[in-house]
């Protein structure tokens, strides 16, 4: 490696350069910083559902369930345990990491449509759970009664409540930290190894890679990252509710995947971008934007099956 | 008790008899094309607001007998201008695809006939209970089992004694060679498409006199449709029925007990088989 290729180099500053300026630049152009917060944390969500869906081509349709566990872990652990927003995060993640390593075993086995099918089914029972347990999850009516708490770093204390752009920016730490564990491992042999596995897994397995194990482990990272995200979704709305483990969302972190582009790296936060502001706009515009989201979803199929990343890509290569 | 057991036993019968009738149109859809059909719980509401519509002028049963068929008319129509589209690209696209027109069908019912449920009728006489000891024994709760009976059996007479029905297996087990045989492949998939529907639209014609019509009355079918492929194994039919039937009941017992566990059980013993047996109770093995 030695050298660093500038060529290379330059999607990184940018999309870098324009995350951490976005508080900036976003109500220029009439965002509003909750907005920006969003992008980042379900972009967060995609990137780390592509580990598995684009990197090791495992197409998983329950990714939501993970989520709405890190949402729920850190709601339930200020409500309940502990008034400490790191503390609630940890929890939230190891909640959804565990239960994503239990079910693994289950569903390695299976692939394509099969593989979604059951990953599906087995995020509706921690919506059941959400939506049924009344006395603690608040039911339909979501875990009300709680809030982000300021960050205690010992010497100081940060207020990430009153303030969304201190907020922002804490939240893009961690996508930062996140997104370069990510980065670093699919430049490992283990993520070389994944991507042989989507290019062809008998050939893997014939090399005597354990294809199986290999992704359990990309499940279960996908998984633990999908539930930070959920954890600072959570955060970002001082709220959860059984919506955010609902199939439908699972659903809408896999058309953010598809629509920036599955096969880079960057990909999934564009097409998170684009379906958040496109969203957000449907929402305030008309009473029917889920025929228009549902529209949209077929639109991608139809004409954008490389997403916005890999039609630029085509028209760079001829 | 064993009243209020035999009341939740019978009625969780009828509901994965639902079950059953719709995951067998998914089932009969995913084993020809490839394609799980998330646009199908949509399709099943889509034929209960038919018949609601119709009712007025048709009455009861002409609306039974054209609502399913008007529906899987539409099943045609969409599976020759998008569905026809993703066949033999990557899965990703034709869940996406199906999913969008969910939501679809889903907001266009919402827009159409109202966000609130609609009030569904059936006949009176259908309603009194047929005995008085088991006040639970409806007429319409009979005649719905009877008529799923009758949906299934006419099925399997279909894919067993009928040209299209044999194609349909051939094609499941190996499309290409049925191409190469002379049939028109294109066309197999429509009709097969359609049939899937048919039994879609019958399901919600029969589902709205019980579980009550509004738009996400297919949303809450679709998943445990699902779980009863997955229970029954992937691939057989047989199985899909038998799976809808296991879990409808063991939701109707749950009931009883715990009542808070009504959905999760069916997941439970969705876990507990993929555990013991991956291919599902019936499944072929090695072919998934």
């Amino acid at each position: 490696m030695g050298d660093i290729d500038i060529n290379k180099q330059a999607p990184n500053v940018v999309v870098w350069l324009l995350l951490v300026a976005m508080p900036f630049w976003l109500p220029a152009i009439g965002g509003y910083p909750e907005l920006g917060t969003r992008v980042v944390v379900l972009g967060l969500a995609a990137m780390s559902l592509n580990f598995l869906l684009g990197y090791t081509g495992v197409l998983s349709f329950g990714h939501a369930a993970y989520f709405g566990l890190g949402a729920y872990g850190v709601g339930m652990t200020i409500r309940y345990l502990m008034p400490s927003t790191g503390a609630g995060i940890l929890v939230g993640v190891i909640t959804g990491t565990i239960a994503a390593a239990l079910i693994g075993p289950l569903i390695i086995r299976l692939r394509g449509v099969y593989f979604a099918m059951v990953t599906i089914a087995f995020g509706q029972v921690f919506f059941f759970i959400a939506f049924r347990w009344n006395s603690v999850t608040g039911g339909d009516d979501g875990l009300t009664g709680w809030t982000r708490m300021p960050l205690n770093l010992g010497f100081t204390s940060i207020d990430i409540l009153h303030s969304p752009r201190v907020f922002y920016y804490f939240v893009l730490i961690l996508f930062a930290i996140a997104v370069a564990i990510m980065a670093w491992l699919l430049r490992s042999p283990f993520g070389r190894t994944l991507i042989a596995i989507r290019e062809n897994e008998r050939r893997a397995r014939f090399l005597g890679i354990p294809v199986d194990q290999h992704i359990w482990i990309s499940w279960v990272i996908s998984c633990g990252f999908v539930s930070l995200a959920g954890a600072l979704y959570a955060l970002l709305n001082n709220f959860v509710d059984p919506r955010a483990l609902y199939w439908t969302q699972s659903g809408d972190f896999v058309i953010m995947a598809v629509l920036g582009g599955m096969r880079s790296f960057w990909g999934p936060l564009i097409g998170a971008a684009i379906y958040v502001v496109l969203q957000d706009y449907l929402s305030s515009e008309t009473e029917n934007w889920m025929s228009f989201i549902g529209l949209f979803f077929v639109l991608v199929v139809l004409f954008f099956p490389r997403g916005v990343l890999g039609m630029i890509r085509r028209k760079v290569a001829s | 008790m064993s009243q209020v057991v035999l009341f939740n036993v019978f009625n969780g019968l009828i509901v994965g008899a639902f079950y059953a009738l719709m995951a067998l149109g998914l089932s009969l859809i995913m084993n020809l094309s490839g394609v799980i059909n998330f646009a199908h719980g949509g399709f099943l509401a889509l034929g209960a607001y038919l018949a609601y519509t119709l009712m007025p002028y048709t009455g009861f049963w002409g609306a039974l007998v054209l609502a399913p068929v008007f529906t899987a008319g539409l099943g045609l129509v969409v599976e020759r201008l998008l569905i026809r589209r993703v066949y033999g690209r990557d899965p990703l696209y034709s869940l996406l695809l199906t999913f969008g027109l969910a939501f679809m069908f889903e907001d266009g019912m919402r827009f159409i006939w109202g966000a609130q449920s609609v009030p569904y009728q059936v006949p009176a006489w259908l309603l009194s209970p047929l005995s008085s000891d088991y006040f639970f024994l409806t007429g319409y709760r009979v005649f719905m089992v009877l008529l799923v009976a009758f949906a299934v059996i006419g099925l399997f007479v279909i894919l067993n004694y009928t040209r299209l029905g044999i194609r349909i297996r051939a094609g499941t087990l190996d499309l290409e060679t049925v191409s190469v045989l002379g049939v028109n492949v294109r066309i197999l998939r429509n009709l097969n498409f359609g049939l899937g529907i048919y039994l879609a639209g019958l399901a919600g014609v029969l589902a709205a006199g019980m579980l009550g019509l509004q738009p996400t009355v297919g949303t809450s079918l679709i998943m445990p449709s699902f779980v009863a492929i997955i229970v029954g194994g992937l691939g057989s039919l047989p199985g899909t029925l038998l799976g809808g039937l296991l879990i409808g009941v063991a939701s109707g017992v749950t009931t009883v007990f715990f009542p808070s566990a009504t959905e999760a059980v069916m997941y439970v013993m969705m876990a507990a088989v993929l555990l013991v047996r991956p291919r599902g109770l019936l499944g072929e093995e090695g072919r998934f």
